[in-house]
């Protein structure tokens, strides 16, 4: 009997070796570790890194309003946008970039609710990928409107014509939901970093930096009776993003879905949309993180484990989207219209079968990399497959939006698109301009949830944490086997 | 430098732990003070039960922003498609909920939104740049690993002395008197000018 015990307990602690969570933060790292290693990115000079790549991406973001002035002072056929192909790289770059945006809420809001400790460590620089994707995306339905100077007629303003906006058109709905996304999304993230604010104003070593962070952080000074109601705030603000994030991509997916043109007239695109966008979005968030977790020696705080997490997430969500891509394909068979059949063979065989077949090795072939614990514990693996997640999604929506149109239902008005060199100057530009936004970001605010992380280590717990020992009660001892459980 | 019409805000003490001070704000709120605040870097879970807070009323704000998003939507939708300038478009009637509930959907969330922030800001009076805790040196670790318990002059239980002593007596350390007007100690981000006026 006390040889079972003995040999119950070495088999329980072998067990819990594997069994044990990983801590969310490594090394038992202090409190004031956590606020030092956050703050002083922002404190210390810049790197000479930092001031190389943000001149260098700061002179390709220029070329954002460069080839705006261009289009603007030239007209919109600058664009190879023409009948048939009227929507093009414009609407393909605005979803794609919309798209990128919904992981910083996801993680934000959703992994909020449902528990999810681990999001605290990476839901700040993934909510500020999401501001500067949507000002990325906001670019270039803005433009395509054509006379920008009227792009003020989107919104229920009482105009000269007196005519309002039709609002049983989604091309307005989209408007209201971008708009919204994006100012939730910046009020969520603002408020996130109202403590934190104050944490780098409190260390403050000159009167300006003081100020301007005092300024920011609204006076806050953590006490109890703000708490109660921050968390208040942030939980009702984490429940209402929750229907938006997931209400955004299905809004944008109903610019096509309620259209007639085969391919595009689907009930499948919302939750389809909202899949993709997890994936590209996690994928981004990865692609930023990894990086910038090295140049600046994160590994405590964003450790492999979040890294194999959300690389479980791009596996799901990749997934996901392979399944809808094949149902795409059977609901075409399926439904018995010749013009839908020949939409999707068209897609996959046709003159841009490139396109498609670049979208399913990117997006359907290249995650299930991730079923290998090996490429998921590797960051630089990690970081060469999300790469292909990144250029996938982008060829989802070309593939979506341009093959569908190019060829509808009247032979005699088929064609075929090619971008101008305004239009891949403009893509570049965007890509410049959220690159140079997120290294400005990194530069002037916490790039870390600090009072979040802090909330999650085992010293915050006030009803189990020893304070005999300070690094927090050591994972064996916490978990330590039974003696009664073993002898009943 | 000396400063006799000081106004004495309250005593402040330090804590190590959350686990001390919520055992310190569990005994403060038994004992009946009333005008005391806890400070630390994080919410501290189970902190709201020992203040003896009820429910924050911030969602009271949010419901009260969803409730004029959503008629916002509403009589904006009714009004510019059905009254002022009907248009027949694509055969469809001038107003029907389908249509219209995607508008309805993001208004309410943006003005929930709204509400939900004005309620924080107005709950917990925000913003105010200024505030006298702010004169105590150890505050700056409130915002990076200190936890603080605060009792102010004003409560009616508060005396000088026997104050001091009860925050002694639950393990507060660093127990300091804190003044409305600024203490002037020497700060890095303070300026000489500053200190010698």
């Amino acid at each position: 009997m006390r040889s079972d015990n003995a040999s119950a307990q070495a088999a329980f602690a072998k067990a819990s070796d594997y069994l044990e969570r990983q801590p969310l933060v490594a090394n038992h790292r202090p409190l004031s570790w956590i606020t030092d290693h956050v703050c002083r990115i922002v404190e210390q000079p810049a790197p000479i890194w930092w001031w190389v790549s943000t001149i260098v991406f700061g002179a390709v973001a220029a070329l954002t309003p460069a080839m705006l002035t261009y289009l603007v002072a030239t007209g919109v056929g600058v664009w190879g946008l023409n009948v048939p192909v009227c929507w093009a790289w414009d609407i393909t770059n605005f979803v794609f970039w919309i798209g990128i945006g919904h992981a910083g809420t996801l993680i934000s809001a959703i992994l909020f609710l449902t528990r999810q400790k681990w999001r605290t460590s990476i839901n700040r620089s993934a909510e500020a990928m999401t501001i500067f994707a949507v000002i990325c995306a906001g670019i270039f339905p803005a433009f395509h409107v054509g006379r920008i100077w009227f792009a003020w007629f989107l919104f229920p303003i009482p105009n000269a014509n007196a005519i309002w906006q039709n609002f049983r058109s989604p091309l307005l709905w989209d408007v209201f939901a971008v708009s919204t996304y994006f100012t939730v999304s910046l009020i969520f993230w603002y408020l996130g970093l109202i403590p934190d604010l104050a944490s780098l104003r409190d260390r403050a070593t000159t009167r300006f930096r003081q100020m301007a962070y005092g300024i920011l952080s609204l006076g806050w000074r953590g006490s109890n009776r703000q708490w109660t109601h921050y968390e208040k705030t942030y939980l009702i603000l984490a429940g209402i993003s929750t229907p938006l994030v997931l209400s955004v991509h299905s809004v944008v997916s109903f610019d096509f879905a309620t259209s007639v043109v085969p391919g595009w007239h689907t009930t499948i695109f919302p939750p389809y949309f909202v899949a993709g966008a997890i994936f590209g979005g996690f994928a981004m968030v990865l692609t930023l993180l990894i990086p910038f977790r090295e140049l600046y020696g994160l590994h405590d705080l964003v450790t492999d484990k979040h890294i194999d997490n959300m690389c479980k997430i791009i596996l799901l969500t990749g997934s996901l989207v392979g399944y809808a891509y094949s149902m795409e394909f059977f609901i075409a068979w399926y439904s018995g219209n010749p013009f839908e059949i020949y939409a999707f063979t068209n897609r996959a065989f046709g003159p841009y079968w490139w396109a498609y077949w670049a979208m399913i090795t990117c997006n359907v072939a290249a995650p299930q990399l991730f079923w290998f614990k090996y490429c998921r514990q590797n960051p630089w693996v990690v970081l060469a497959i999300v790469m292909f997640p990144n250029t996938g999604m982008w060829f989802e929506r070309f593939v979506i939006i341009v093959t569908s149109i190019h060829r509808d239902f009247l032979p005699s008005s088929w064609g075929y698109f090619s971008p101008t060199w305004v239009d891949i100057t403009l893509f570049i530009g965007t890509i410049g301009l959220f690159v140079f936004l997120f290294l400005l970001f990194v530069r002037f605010l916490p790039i870390i949830n600090m009072f979040e992380v802090k909330g999650i280590t085992p010293q915050a717990d006030p009803h189990t944490h020893n304070p005999d020992n300070p690094h927090g009660a050591h994972p064996r001892q916490a978990h330590s086997l039974d003696e009664s459980r073993v002898h009943a | 430098m000396s400063h006799p019409a000081r106004t004495l805000h309250g005593l402040g003490a330090e804590f190590p732990s959350a686990a001390a001070l919520l055992h310190a704000a569990e005994k403060i709120h038994a004992l009946g003070f009333r005008r005391w605040d806890v400070y630390s870097p994080f919410p501290i879970h189970g902190m709201d039960h020992a203040m003896g807070f009820k429910r924050s009323r911030v969602s009271l704000f949010s419901l009260l922003g969803g409730i004029t998003g959503l008629s916002t939507a509403f009589a904006l939708i009714y009004y510019t498609s059905a009254i002022n300038y009907p248009l027949i478009v694509q055969g469809k009637p001038y107003f029907a909920l389908e249509p219209s509930l995607p508008i309805f959907f993001e208004l309410t969330i943006l003005l929930t939104a709204f509400g939900t922030v004005l309620g924080l800001l107005l709950l917990t009076l925000l913003p105010r740049l200024y505030h006298p805790v702010f004169n105590w040196d150890r505050f700056k670790k409130a915002t990076d690993d200190g936890f603080f318990l605060v009792l102010e002059s004003a409560d009616p239980r508060f005396q000088p002395d026997a104050s001091r002593q009860l925050l002694a007596e639950m393990g507060g350390t660093h127990i300091s008197e804190i003044y409305q007007d600024a203490e002037l100690v020497p700060h890095p981000a303070r300026p000489e000018k500053e200190l010698a006026a």
